[in-house]
């Protein structure tokens, strides 16, 4: 790996160009702009509007464990906890609330064959050493009393959080204009420009930008961007997930934790709005909301909690979890000098937030990377490989 | 000893030394997946046609496998035989194999098959040219009649998709295999590897797993439990199980004892 970030003999720091204007871009490129860096945010659509704003804000590191995914666990733990303190510094910084909620996540089994598969994840989750708690039909109605009277069990986990990912968008696009950043919407990066294994720039239409470090921070679209080389090209895909919201009484609301019920989670935000997502579709780039999709994710909602019979359904859409051969992100430097990942999050992007954009931007700065983040990266695929078969 | 390339598992015109038929849904991950695949041994790798992105938009799980794998395309969540024959000809144009794993699902509460619609599916999709393998019910007469109409296998389901609750109706299975000269492939049911030995002794060629690989709490020990399982279940078919008896018999020999 490279480890060198050049400095730029008139600035006082690095001067960088960020790839994608999502929350990772918009954020590093605040912390980056804040620290005296010239900082240029290339965002082919408007900013914020791909996954970080399809997201439903779950900081969900405990509920959402998965088996063989350990090493992916602590580095959600670790922006799980950084989670209050840096969301009191991004509300500060753009001077308005990103509505963060700590109510807590409860998983919810109706029948039969829910409880059983909520034992065994709860035996995983147990496993990991997390802290949560089984509670029966009755404990479990009792904190959430709309819930179906068919509610059998639930695993309550108090440290997962929520926040609303679409005020963390603007809030980071107000904090990163506030210090200084050039923002460039509806400009795409026709190419990567790399010149004796070093990023020298990107060019945006037929105008090269000149940068010293270049950050792909492009979400499910990061393969795509041109001029890479097959290793640094991370082996990333869209996961299309189908996702609508209803609308609550915010003062009467249906619910107030994070609910995660058979085949669908609920995320309720302060405005009212109930977040019901999601679908998990190998697609490719397919932007359909479908019958079937949303058939399902309400359905599924329904069987648990029958109240949202009559609410207006107020918004359907189709985001793309970028996502790596292990689910995991692709953070930190590249076979490219100068060429830094913030990339690849899944379904955690919006989880993984702070330590990312903490750790990379650090590294841009500073040139050492955060223990935390050094399994991360893209050096862990084996990628030429990779390459040749997708080419033959 | 085993030896494997002495005792193939053939499906059509294709001989294979794993019994194994793994799925590629439902794991952790897609590195799960390749790892799991790999340490279960399996050589044929089964993909839903409508579950994965046949026009890229980044590295699909087809690109993952390589070219390591006989892929076989499935009908997964098809639910008339018009709809699964459109599928598998969807696959077929796809990625350029005429084998199909063919579903027709009759609902999705039990996602039994839809016996009649399978039938008629599998009658077209022969005569089109398919190479078809049919998920069916454990009813002997339709695996028979799968048979008759020209399928390259019966696919009897030991339980419900997904539900791991093992081989419900072992009495089934074996009448099935001793009618039929295909090769007998247990889909469905498996939970855990004891399913797959027992499936193997019962003299069936072949078994699929999908979720209790990918489902299990570590999917790649699991598949490699389930490797072993194949082999110790079909050594011990081979090896030929003692009858049951009511009382015991010493496995001391009873003469030529010091005094007698």
């Amino acid at each position: 790996m490279t480890g060198e970030i050049p400095k730029s003999p008139t600035a006082p720091g690095p001067r960088v160009a960020i790839i994608g204007g999502g929350v990772c871009g918009l954020g590093i490129g605040w912390r980056l702009a804040a620290a005296g860096c010239r900082v240029e945010v290339f965002e082919r659509d408007k900013t914020g509007r791909a996954a970080s704003w399809a997201a439903a804000g779950m900081l969900a590191a405990r509920a959402e464990a998965e088996p063989l995914e350990d090493t992916l666990l602590e580095l959600n733990l670790k922006s799980q906890r950084m989670w209050p303190e840096w969301a009191q510094e991004v509300e500060a910084a753009a001077g308005m609330a990103l509505d963060y909620r700590d109510e807590g996540t409860l998983i919810v089994a109706v029948t039969r064959d829910d409880v059983e598969q909520l034992h065994f994840h709860h035996e995983l989750l147990r496993g990991f050493g997390l802290e949560v708690e089984w509670l029966s039909g009755a404990e479990t109605r009792r904190r959430e009393p709309f819930l179906s009277p068919k509610t059998s069990a639930g695993v309550y986990s108090a440290g997962d959080h929520q926040v609303d990912n679409r005020k963390l968008v603007t809030a980071l696009e107000l904090a990163y204009l506030d210090a200084g950043g050039a923002l460039y919407e509806e400009t795409e990066v026709t190419r990567v420009e790399i010149a004796n294994g070093a990023a020298r720039g990107v060019f945006a239409g037929d105008e090269l930008h000149e940068a010293d470090v270049v950050v792909l921070a492009a979400g499910a679209w990061s393969r795509e961007i041109p001029g890479l080389p097959a290793s640094a090209r991370p082996p990333i895909r869209p996961i299309k997930g189908q996702m609508v919201a209803l609308q609550m009484d915010p003062s009467a609301p249906l619910i107030r934790h994070v609910v995660w019920v058979p085949g669908a989670y609920l995320a309720p935000r302060l405005d009212g709005r109930l977040i019901i997502g999601a679908t998990v579709e190998e697609k490719g780039f397919d932007t359909d909301v479908t019958a079937g999709g949303v058939l399902n994710l309400l359905l599924n909602t329904w069987e648990a909690l029958p109240g949202i019979d009559e609410l207006p359904l107020v918004e359907s859409w189709v985001g793309f979890r970028p996502t790596s051969r292990d689910d995991a992100p692709i953070l930190g430097p590249s076979p490219v000098e100068g060429l830094v990942m913030a990339t690849g999050h899944h379904r955690n992007g919006i989880l993984l937030a702070p330590i990312t954009i903490d750790a990379v931007s650090d590294y841009i700065l500073k040139g050492r990377l955060d223990a935390a983040v050094r399994p991360f990266g893209i050096d862990r695929f084996r990628l030429s490989e990779v390459e040749q078969r997708g080419a033959a | 000893m085993s030896n494997a390339l002495a005792d193939p598992l053939t499906i059509a015109d294709k001989s294979f030394t794993s019994r194994l038929l793994i799925g590629s849904g439902t794991y952790p991950n897609q590195q799960a997946m390749l790892d799991a695949i790999r340490e279960s041994g399996a050589q044929i790798v089964t993909v839903a046609i409508r579950r994965i992105s046949l026009d890229g938009g980044g590295e699909t799980v087809l690109d993952a496998l390589g070219g390591d794998y006989t892929i076989l395309p499935n009908t997964a969540g098809c639910y008339t035989a018009k709809d699964a024959v459109l599928t598998a000809q969807l696959g077929r144009e796809a990625l350029e194999t005429n084998w199909v794993k063919l579903e027709v699902i009759g609902d999705r509460e039990t996602l039994y098959p839809d016996t009649e619609h399978l039938l008629t599916a599998a009658e077209e999709l022969v005569r089109d040219g398919f190479t078809v393998l049919p998920y069916s019910t454990d009813d002997p007469i339709v695996c028979r009649k799968l048979e008759d109409v020209g399928c390259a296998a019966v696919m009897p389901l030991g339980s419900p998709i997904g539900s791991g609750m093992g081989l419900l109706n072992p009495y089934n299975l074996e009448i099935i295999r001793a009618q039929t000269a295909l090769p007998v492939v247990v889909d469905a049911g498996i939970g855990t590897a004891s399913d797959v030995v027992l499936a193997m002794e019962l003299g069936c060629d072949a078994v699929m797993a999908a979720s209790a690989v990918g489902r299990a709490r570590d999917p790649v020990i699991m598949a490699r439990a389930i490797r072993h399982a194949l082999e110790a279940g079909r050594l011990a078919y081979r090896g030929g199980r003692i009858p049951k008896k009511r009382h015991g018999e010493a496995s001391s020999p009873g003469r030529g004892v010091i005094g007698t």
